[in-house]
């Protein structure tokens, strides 16, 4: 609906500038999926629990639910669009994804974490993928393909 | 249960990955059989594993594969792990490409673990690209949502729509604007599409509302106002019901129904022992991550819905029930479908009436998705019930008598009451032998919100009961529990409750023994000794828990439904399936690719399948059971064989000499369509009486024996596993990731059932709807579950599987409660045990 309280906001969008006008109580999460069709991230509960609805604020994961747009206003939004298809071939083999409502979600953290695997050190696995919630897996596939995927960086980095 | 924030300290150290071995609070710590990742050390595994060869039970032909991982230890893994279209057999082994679907070899000096076909659709649900209903874009649709009663039982007197939105932009839809009765068409149909002026539950349907903004929709709710003359609702199944809670005959009961053999009160009478005891079980929410969710719309006449649905022709009855429609005027097409464990079995018939009567009166698409507190409040869950054991045994612990008594509650409407309850009575005497069995079972109405399908349908809420009181048993008898179970495990030749015999070749007691062994049961009960005496706060306990699972519909259920299946032959060569069976997580799609590129002896990049769309695919039944692979898939084989036929080919042609001819016939037969059908047939030998209730209840059963450590601090009362086993035989395994998947899945809700998922109730309807207060375990709350497969292939299933989505529900409640009971020596004969009532039961223990 038009509405005469809309803002606009810019931010950059998956590396992109991005121009859009809101109404105050958009979330995010809605801003993406019904006015820009980037409907990877999943609204699972819309209260920050479930994390099916993560994206990354500034480069950090955030649950696109709690986050009105226009306050991201000059920040920079990546989604699960920007990630690619062979970044995934270990969450593939390990059977990370089953009904896939959760996998965008536990996709964006399972990369966040890979590429910052000095967390480690202070964290489990188990850990630091509990703010996604997963229903079908029991996360032993989930746990798999992330270890398995920094296991190869490991691999990756000792060899050169 | 604690959740991580998302604010981690970075630590601003580089280099090599720090792995978490001495993380306190790793599940992992403290159990020798895991390395750094939580995972199983391979040696460990092959120790366990000959330790089982040592015993009398494992058999040759029987595969074995545990732990869950894939061969990313030191020890080789290609004798453990396998993936059975690789075993060398007559099979081609076509179906396993070796270049797109193997998975490739971390280090070159492994052998490479194989995947047959990996998931079709993984890569774009991985990617996000997968369109679920909430994702399809539809510009021109409205939104639609729904008023309920918040009554739980009562006559509509006035419905008063407010001042607060222009209602002259809404669409509204009530019971007047149905075509056909009023009925959503299930087993009954008594439940009402939109309540007219009647309500029995809570959340009941009243009226629809329709816009093209969604926050009007919402505002538009609140400003209506249903005025209820209250009436005394019944709230507790446990309880017999007031007159004036009577609502159905005079007894408010669904279903009665009753199992009998042998002379079950004489038996009681001449027992050695006699050992009773009462046990409870919680409802559970099924919380798939894709709430439900509905776009119909009309085109050429025809009332289209497309959503998130277990079984489309359900829906299809519905619509032409309620609609006065005939088939040719309704569609019915799934979208892909984010988790459905049975709550996505009968409610999409609701919701997709409830879009198709707003689309018919807006005359546009309309659109309805619950958010997760509407679903949490209006959808079905698991039934809670309450099951009563009297059981009598002879002086060596041989059970002589099974009285055993379950009560469902049924909620507002008989849904699918009466089979959950069948279900449930059917395994309720489990996998043992006993010649006088008595089972009395039944579902009964109150006023919450109808209970339904899920995920094992009423066997897990009895199974809770059987297997907790094994144990309780054993104490009581002073025979150790495994022991107990090995007495009495059925054997090939003997009957069960229902007087099937059983005959399979499998070896029951070689399960047991190996979850036994694998959980390493007596090293920890030794080592939980000195740990409980010395552990200030800390108790550790272990448990197991013995079950059974029929596959398939009940009794002759699979004969009635007289499903369907095609295959089409297209003219590039390449084969597809038609069938209603749905995809939503559990794999349907890769394994009867699988299937039929192995049957057809074709790559399965020339298979093809889609999602269901009603007005091309038959109805192959709903997916539910875990009937899909075993059954469906057998229809898979059966048609690809009618297609060969058809095309003046024997069963033995394969490959490309398929792929030639049906491109061959396209050539001559141009602009015409080639298909193969199959027809459900009832595998010889196979017969049950609905009246008497005998007879051979399942084609076939998976059997297994799940274990469970468990840690609890008794400074917070809560309970944590900290390490699972569950060994299963069911039939040939298809798909070692899938079929992997599908234990862990199910054991992760097992443990949310046991420990974490309450449903809260206030007047029969769910207050803690939401994630915040309905808790289901985080990663961070589960151990690794460690998978082992024995493979006996059941001749009438698909490559010789039998179903297996179900069983892994039915294990975990009572192997934990089990193990919580070693730990702490409570009762534990009600789940879920959560830390409130771990702490009532200890306070009832030490007083
Ligand atoms: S939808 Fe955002 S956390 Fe669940
Ligand atoms: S794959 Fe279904 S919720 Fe995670």
């Amino acid at each position: 609906m038009p509405d005469s309280n809309n803002i606009n906001v810019e931010f950059t969008l998956n590396g992109n500038p991005i121009s859009i006008d809101v109404a105050p109580r958009d979330r995010l999460l809605d801003t993406l999926r019904y006015a820009l069709d980037l409907t990877g991230a999943k609204e699972g509960c819309g209260e920050g629990e479930c994390g099916a609805c993560t994206v990354y604020l500034d480069g950090v994961p955030a649950n696109s639910c709690l986050i009105p747009t226009y306050q991201v206003s000059g920040r920079a939004i990546d989604t699960i669009e920007s990630i690619p298809a062979d970044a995934l071939s270990d969450m593939l083999a390990s059977g990370a994804t089953q009904c896939g409502a959760c996998t965008p979600g536990v996709v964006m953290t399972a990369c966040w974490l890979k590429r910052h695997p000095e967390l480690l050190k202070t964290h489990t696995v188990r850990e630091l993928m509990a703010g996604n919630l997963c229903r079908c897996t029991g996360y032993d596939g989930i746990i798999d393909g992330i270890t398995d995927g920094c296991q190869s960086n490991y691999d990756r980095g000792n060899a050169s | 249960m604690r959740r991580i924030e998302r604010d981690y300290p970075i630590a601003s150290v580089g280099g090599d990955i720090g792995l978490p071995a001495d993380d306190p609070e790793c599940p992992a710590r403290g159990n020798t059989e895991r390395t750094e990742f939580g995972r199983v050390a391979m040696g460990a595994v092959l120790d366990m594993l000959e330790e089982a060869k040592d015993l009398d039970s494992p058999t040759p032909r029987w595969v074995q594969s545990i732990g869950n991982q894939r061969g990313v230890g030191s020890q080789p893994t290609s004798t453990l792990m396998h993936c059975p279209d690789e075993r060398p057999s007559a099979r081609s082994p076509s179906s396993c490409k070796p270049d797109a679907s193997r998975r490739q070899s971390k280090r070159a000096d492994q052998p490479a673990p194989e995947v047959c076909v990996q998931r079709l659709e993984g890569i774009s649900k991985l990617t996000g690209r997968e369109r679920y209903v909430d994702d399809l874009p539809f510009d021109d649709a409205l939104w639609g949502m729904t008023v309920r009663t918040r009554v739980p039982r009562g006559r509509i007197r006035q419905i008063k729509f407010g001042s607060a939105v222009d209602w002259a932009e809404f669409v509204v839809v009530d019971h007047r604007d149905i075509p056909g009765p009023n009925e959503v068409f299930l087993i009954e149909r008594d439940q009402p599409v939109l309540a007219a002026d009647y309500t029995r539950h809570m959340h009941e349907p009243v009226v629809l509302i329709a816009h093209p903004d969604r926050e009007m929709c919402r505002r538009a709710v609140a400003d209506v106002q249903i005025i209820v003359d209250e009436e005394p609702p019944a709230l507790d199944y446990r309880l017999p019901a007031g007159p004036e809670q009577i609502q159905r005959n005079n007894d408010n009961l669904f279903k009665v129904l009753k199992i009998e053999k042998g002379n079950t009160e004489r038996a009681l009478e001449q027992a050695a022992h006699v050992v009773e005891g009462l046990y409870e079980t919680g409802a559970q929410e099924h919380v798939y991550i894709e709430n439900q969710g509905m776009i119909a719309w009309v085109e050429d006449g025809v009332v289209v819905t497309k959503g998130s649905m277990q079984c489309p022709y359900y829906v299809v009855n519905a619509l032409k029930h309620a609609l006065n429609r005939d088939e040719s005027q309704v569609r019915v097409i799934q979208t892909p479908t984010g988790g459905g464990f049975g709550g996505k079995e009968d409610y999409p018939s609701n919701l997709a009436l409830h879009a198709a009567l707003l689309a018919l009166k807006a005359n546009r698409p309309v659109k309805i998705i619950y958010d997760r507190p509407e679903d949490m409040a209006a959808t079905t869950k698991r039934h809670p019930a309450q099951t009563r054991h009297r059981t009598g045994f002879d002086s060596d612990g041989k059970l002589v008598a099974q009285h055993i008594d379950v009560t469902m509650d049924g909620g507002a409407y008989v849904t699918l009451s009466p089979v959950v309850l069948s279900r449930g009575i059917i395994h309720a005497a489990g996998p043992y032998a006993c010649d006088n069995v008595l089972i009395d079972g039944r579902a009964v109405l109150t006023n919450a919100v109808p209970f339904g399908a899920f995920r094992g349908f009423g066997a897990p809420q009895t199974l809770f009961a059987l297997e907790r009181h094994m144990d309780v048993c054993a104490a009581q008898l002073g025979i150790d529990p495994i022991e107990l179970r090995r007495i009495n495990l059925i054997r090939d030749g003997q009957t069960t409750a229902t007087g099937q015999v059983i005959n399979d070749g499998t070896d029951r007691t070689a399960v047991l023994d190996q979850a036994a062994q694998a959980i390493r049961f007596r090293e920890k009960q030794r080592a939980h000794e000195s740990f409980n005496a010395t552990e200030p706060y800390l108790r550790r306990g272990v448990g197991l828990a013995c079950f059974w699972h029929g596959a398939g519909f009940t009794g002759s259920g699979e004969v009635a439904l007289k499903s369907r299946l095609r295959v089409q032959g297209h003219a590039d060569g390449r084969v597809e399936i038609l069938s209603s069976s749905t995809e939503m997580g559990q794999g349907t799609w890769t394994v009867f690719t699988q299937i039929a590129a192995e049957h057809l002896g074709i790559a399965p990049a020339d298979i093809i399948i889609t999602t269901p769309d009603t007005s091309r695919v038959p109805n192959s039944g709903p997916t539910v059971a875990s009937r899909t692979a075993m059954v469906v898939g057998r229809l898979v084989e059966r048609a690809c064989d009618d297609l060969r036929q058809s095309l003046g080919l024997d069963n033995a042609t394969r490959g490309e000499a398929v792929t030639a001819a049906i491109r061959a016939w396209h050539n001559t037969n141009a602009d015409q369509s080639l298909f193969g059908e199959a027809q459900y047939e009832k595998p010889p030998g196979i017969n049950w009486d609905d009246d008497t209730y005998e007879g051979d209840a399942y084609g076939t059963y998976g059997w297994a024996t799940y274990a469970a450590e468990v840690e609890i601090d008794l400074r917070t009362y809560t309970a944590r596993v900290i390490d699972f086993v569950a060994v299963q035989e069911i039939g040939k395994v298809l798909n070692n990731t899938l079929a992997r998947g599908q234990i862990q899945g199910g054991v992760a809700q097992g443990i949310g059932w046991a420990l974490l998922e309450e449903c809260k109730w206030e007047l029969g309807g769910m207050k803690n709807c939401q994630l915040t207060n309905y808790i289901i375990p985080t990663s961070a709350d589960l151990p690794p579950i460690r998978v082992a497969f024995l493979e006996n292939a059941y001749a009438h299933g698909a490559q010789g599987a039998k179903g297996i989505g179900e069983l892994p529900m039915d294990g975990p409640g009572p192997a934990i409660a089990n193990a919580i009971a070693d730990a702490i020596g409570v009762h534990a004969n009600i789940i879920p045990l959560t830390p409130e009532r771990i702490m009532g039961m200890m306070d009832q223990t030490h007083a």
